[in-house]
């Protein structure tokens, strides 16, 4: 039992790293249907930003980086957007490939600008140490993700732009003949879409160490919590990021690592079999 | 009329003179080696454009396939060798008995059979339980990923029952034959070479059957498809399995002709180079597959040994342009280059006459691209 409640916060810290990671995707995925590999890349971007900011900026890095990084990586998005994916609407297979190509040279060029090695973000003092079994910075990343959540709700619920992209969410062509600027929409979405990357990524400094890499290693999973999520749902992030979260942690605690990964696998396909579109369906009445 | 009939199998033949008698005569044994293992990709890409190119399920996993069929053949390889003992692998990580799940490969005919029903099985599976829930397209992709990621944590994670990080190594002998002698990879090369030209066949015979346009159609519009009284997961999920048992064989022919198999070949990335591959060589036409396989194989052996880092960017700047400016890949391009010249050719000699009408898939292709 004592064993169970210590995995609680160990999982529920890994679901809101995905969360962080998949709200991104939440937008660019389920919103506009691009699948983009190269979010793995925004989100190192993010992560050398804090690094490249520590200069300047010493043990506060990672707090002033926040905003920087979700600037940064935005604008990368944005680029990217507008000079690639935006000749890829409607064919979602075809930007898994481009952006993947993304990625590649991000990743590369990474390896040229700061090295191969994995280079360390340095904490704000205090940031360190914890309550019981609960470390500061796993709280913190806890909390970002929280406010994260609520500010996304917020934006989309609450503001013209908000809304207008959830029209166009929900039905493209209607939108545009209401005279929504759906051009302008997709952008926005790209532009904060991939800044989300980019404070995930600030975020992940705080458990681990910076590489070219970084990205790759949660990718993977932070596509299968919007596929679990439901697309486009951000209710459905929240619950799929923390269902990953604690099944990975279990998974890894009561059989070990290496199976724990498949035994993810497995819950996925078996969940798909009572729930094929996610946890939460955008009703339409639409046939694909 | 009758020469452009004559073509398609020209090509072919031409293709199996230069594969079978050119390449052996010209090519010294290490490059002929390489050949065998680009060959080896282009079975596994054959597969991926009957799968994505001509089914639409975009398989971003086939490494999975590919390994299973690898582990199945190494595992044996390794067990003739070792000739009763412990492979040395498992010497070095402390295992004290052979492990249940490899005994059985012992015998070669289970190893041989598993290389291609494992993979079968396992496709036929998750098929069935993916394709009938209606999940499809950019989900369908997502989990194939997910599956190769967990796929390779699981293999590096097992050290003592599959060799961890390192993989198998270190065969000596296949079936009776010294595996490091060149004859032995001579025959290796003409092995993967004919296996290769018949899958090809057999593949295109498939997608010419009336099975095939049912493939098609799925692909292009599956509700309706079901609509009409047929059952999309089927042919989905039959697809998919035939696409998994090539990956599995060439898994199985690149371990003797490679010398190992390990995690680092069959993960995510691995994957996704296969797919690329088949982008690059045109995904609509299964030749396009095999030629892509191949071109890509020779670039990244000739520009990593020249520069290592600088093929990552041109391999994601190829990428992005294939994507953006040429979605048919060199096929596609080749296509257009042969329409443009014919049109040309008619507007000289001013012929009204209606240029020659397109190959049926021609015009499939376009209103999906």
């Amino acid at each position: 039992m004592e064993a169970f409640l210590n995995q609680l916060p160990i999982g529920l810290s890994i679901g809101a790293v995905l969360l962080l990671i998949a709200l991104g995707l939440t937008f660019t995925f389920g919103q506009m249907g691009v699948i983009n590999m190269a979010h793995g890349e925004f989100i190192m971007a993010g992560a050398y930003t804090a690094y490249l900011l520590q200069d300047l900026t010493g043990r506060m890095a990672v707090i002033v980086a926040l905003p920087v990084a979700f600037l940064v990586a935005g604008l990368m998005g944005l680029i990217l957007e507008r000079t690639a994916i935006r000749h890829f609407y409607g064919r979602p297979l075809d930007t898994l490939l481009l952006t993947w190509g993304v990625s590649l040279v991000l990743q590369q060029l990474a390896r040229d600008l700061f090295g191969a090695p994995n280079v360390q973000v340095q904490a704000p003092t205090w940031l360190q140490g914890g309550i019981g079994p609960l470390p500061y910075n796993r709280l913190f990343i806890f909390a970002l993700a929280l406010a994260t959540v609520v500010g996304i709700w917020a934006y989309m619920n609450r503001t013209g732009q908000g809304r207008r992209m959830q029209a166009v969410m929900q039905n493209r062509q209607l939108a545009a003949v209401s005279g929504i600027n759906t051009g302008q929409v997709d952008q926005r979405t790209f532009f904060i879409g991939s800044g989300l990357a980019g404070v995930a990524g600030v975020a992940l400094t705080l458990i681990g160490p910076v590489g070219p890499a970084l990205g790759t290693y949660y990718i993977v999973d932070a596509f299968l919590v919007v596929v679990a999520g439901g697309l486009g749902q951000l209710r459905g992030a929240v619950i799929a990021a923390a269902g990953l979260g604690l099944l990975n942690s279990y998974a890894e605690f009561w059989s070990d690592a290496s199976l724990a990964k498949v035994i993810v696998f497995a819950a996925i396909v078996a969940f798909l079999q009572f729930r094929p579109q996610g946890l939460f369906v955008l009703r339409s009445r639409a046939l694909t | 009329m009758n020469l452009a009939r004559l073509k398609g199998p020209g090509v072919f033949a031409a293709v199996a003179v230069l594969a079978l008698v050119v390449a052996p005569l010209l090519l010294e044994p290490f490059r002929l080696g390489l050949l065998a293992k680009y060959l080896c990709f282009a079975i596994v890409a054959l597969g991926i454009g009957l799968a994505w190119g001509q089914g639409g399920m975009l398989a971003l996993g086939q490494g999975v396939f590919f390994g299973l069929g690898g582990y199945a053949m190494a595992m044996h390889l390794k067990l003739v060798d070792a000739q009763g003992d412990l492979p040395d692998f498992m010497v070095w990580s402390g295992v004290e008995q052979l492990p249940a799940l490899w005994k059985p490969f012992a015998n070669p005919v289970f190893a041989l059979a598993m290389v291609v029903i494992g993979p079968m099985l396992i496709a036929t599976v998750l098929g069935l339980l993916v394709f009938r829930q209606r999940v499809r397209g950019a989900y369908f992709a997502i989990l194939t990923q997910a599956l190769a990621a967990a796929f390779v944590i699981l293999l590096v994670g097992q050290q003592g029952l599959t060799g961890g990080t390192n993989g198998l190594t270190n065969f000596f002998d296949l079936f009776g034959q010294d595996l490091a002698a060149d004859s032995t990879q001579r025959g290796l090369y003409f092995a993967v070479a004919i296996a290769t030209g018949l899958l090809y066949l057999g593949a295109r015979q498939l997608v010419n059957s009336r099975f095939g346009r049912l493939l098609v159609a799925v692909r292009d519009g599956e509700d309706r498809v079901r609509f009409l009284g047929y059952d999309p997961a089927r042919v989905k999920t039959v697809t998919f399995a035939i696409s998994a048992g090539m990956a599995g064989l060439a898994g199985a022919l690149f371990v003797p002709v490679v010398g190992i198999i390990s995690p680092a070949l069959l993960g995510v990335v691995p994957s996704l180079e296969l797919v690329v591959a088949v982008a690059v060589g045109g995904r609509f036409a299964l030749a396009g597959a095999i030629l892509g396989a191949v071109v890509m194989g020779y670039a990244k052996t000739s520009f990593s040994e020249q520069f290592a880092d600088g093929w990552l960017y041109l391999q994601g700047a190829l990428f992005i342009l294939v994507m953006t400016l040429a979605p048919k890949g060199i096929l596609g391009l080749a296509a257009s280059a042969r329409d443009a010249l014919a049109r040309r050719r008619t507007a000289r000699s001013g012929d009204p006459e209606p240029p020659p009408a397109d190959a049926p898939g021609r015009r499939v292709m376009e209103e999906v691209a």
